[in-house]
């Protein structure tokens, strides 16, 4: 089987706290995977655990045949093909949006700035921002902020992009010009991992949801099983919980 | 005078050698670890610890009982320029840790190596931060370098008192002028490091005028 991406009994404590207590699933290339549950459950720390921003104490991680756990991986370079985008945006703060999207294929890949400049004003246009280029963080609203992240991403051309609850941070008149462009990057074919308590964007364009709590996933399925028939109990208590919350009704 | 173009070179000197051990040592106390960083530490403390005066006679006398000789020009930017090293270095260490560190974690997440990651993103935004401090540590420094004169350099300072020795009547006269001679320099610094901190300001996030406590989150 040649999975994208493959996580295998992933362990990670913090101290005594044990966060991740075994996590194993994979991702077909092109797939859409959503985590949810109720915070504190270690489903930040599974993503970076993925791309080793924090290292994993037990398990293994494999990008396509290589194995990103392993000591003599050049992390770097698996990094390079994993975008991240982050809950609080992490723009860099002294570069315009266009600054912000061409720095890693000009100082990870060695692109010429001509070509990084044209690449990136492509990638801002593809979230809809080619006019705010010479935009700095500081000037541009959150949704634009972390539309701008998400073009960062796209611009190293990565198999695969984590998101770690990117629309929590945002006022919710915010939230939709940023579903709208993670929505269009699944159906474009994107492998995308989402953190997010967002379930029409599950919905929407979801092959599967996983339900985390206390460290291990509870349960796993597409959404339409999950909503409909969860095999625990648990998982419908907090699906209800959370698209009360989020108003999301059917 | 001339003298004082001899002034401003020893600046010159004594600043860059501030600058680059400077943000040597900041570098190394935050990102070090414990051993680099416990050097840089001792390092910091020493050179804030002694006296300018017996750094200056330190540099001038010491070498040459080892068989190395030294110009009194060489002596003074190292002696002053480590110990301004040591003062740089705190006003970057403060910079550098109020970086949040999300930055960091952004540049290493694309896949920069974190001496990269430090250099194109950390750095650029730090030092920005670190003007208005540095600004006053540059105002300190100016003024240092007519401490020169006791080992011989022949500086400002050094003229004035010569003058002085041998025409009483000038002594005013002379110290008045270097009193005017570093009055122009700190005036000149300053309205300079106020171009470049204009310059270098990020649009949004630092107000004309204002430095913002917000880049400090």
């Amino acid at each position: 089987m040649s999975k994208l991406l493959r996580v295998e009994d992933v362990h990670k404590s913090y101290g005594t706290e044990e966060v991740l207590k075994g996590v194993s699933f994979g991702m077909e290339k092109g797939e859409t995977k959503v985590v949810i549950g109720p915070s504190g459950t270690g489903k930040s720390t599974l993503l970076r655990c993925i791309n080793r921003l924090t290292p994993a104490d037990r398990g293994r991680v494999w990008l396509g045949g290589e194995e990103i756990t392993h000591t003599r991986t050049n992390i770097n370079k698996i990094r390079a093909q994993i975008g991240f985008v982050f809950q609080s945006f992490n723009l860099f703060s002294h570069l315009t949006a266009l600054g912000n999207v061409r720095i890693a294929p000009m100082k990870v890949k060695g692109m010429g700035k001509a070509e990084a400049t044209q690449l990136a004003r492509t990638e801002l246009e593809r979230v809809g921002l080619a006019d705010k280029a010479d935009a700095y963080p500081a000037e541009l609203s959150g949704g634009q902020q972390q539309r701008v992240s998400i073009a960062r991403a796209l611009a190293m051309f990565p198999q695969l992009i984590l998101f770690d609850e990117p629309t929590s941070a945002l006022d919710p008149e915010l939230i939709g010009e940023v579903l709208e462009v993670m929505v269009a990057l699944a159906k474009e074919g994107m492998t995308m991992l989402v953190v997010t308590h967002e379930m029409g964007f599950a919905r929407a364009v979801a092959d599967e949801i996983i339900f985390m709590e206390h460290g291990v996933i509870v349960e796993h399925g597409p959404p339409a099983q999950l909503f409909s028939h969860p095999e625990h109990a648990r998982t419908g208590e907090f699906l209800n919980k959370i698209s009360e919350l989020y108003g999301e009704t059917d | 005078m001339r003298a004082s173009l001899i002034n401003v070179q020893l600046l010159v000197a004594l600043i860059a050698i501030g600058f680059v051990v400077g943000t040597l040592v900041a570098l190394l106390q935050v990102y070090g670890g414990r051993f680099f960083g416990g050097i840089a530490r001792i390092y910091e403390w020493i050179f804030r610890s002694i006296p300018a005066l017996v750094l200056l006679f330190l540099f001038y006398y010491g070498p040459p009982r080892f068989g190395v000789s030294i110009t009194p020009f060489l002596a003074a930017a190292l002696a002053l320029g480590l110990r301004s090293s040591a003062y740089q270095s705190q006003i970057f260490r403060g910079a550098i840790q109020c970086i949040p560190t999300g930055q960091m974690m952004a540049a290493r997440s694309m896949g920069m190596s974190r001496l990269r990651s430090i250099f194109s993103v950390i750095l650029p935004q730090a030092f920005r931060v670190s003007i208005p401090g540095w600004t006053n540590e540059f105002s300190s420094v100016v003024k240092d370098t007519t401490l020169a004169y006791v080992v011989g350099f022949n500086e400002v300072m050094r003229n004035a008192r010569i003058i002085s020795d041998s025409h009483y009547e000038l002594a005013m006269l002379a110290f008045i002028c270097v009193a005017l001679v570093f009055l122009v320099l700190t005036a000149a610094g300053n309205g300079l490091m106020g171009v470049v901190e204009r310059r270098f300001r990020i649009p949004g996030l630092q107000t004309p005028g204002a430095s913002r406590g917000e880049q400090c989150r």
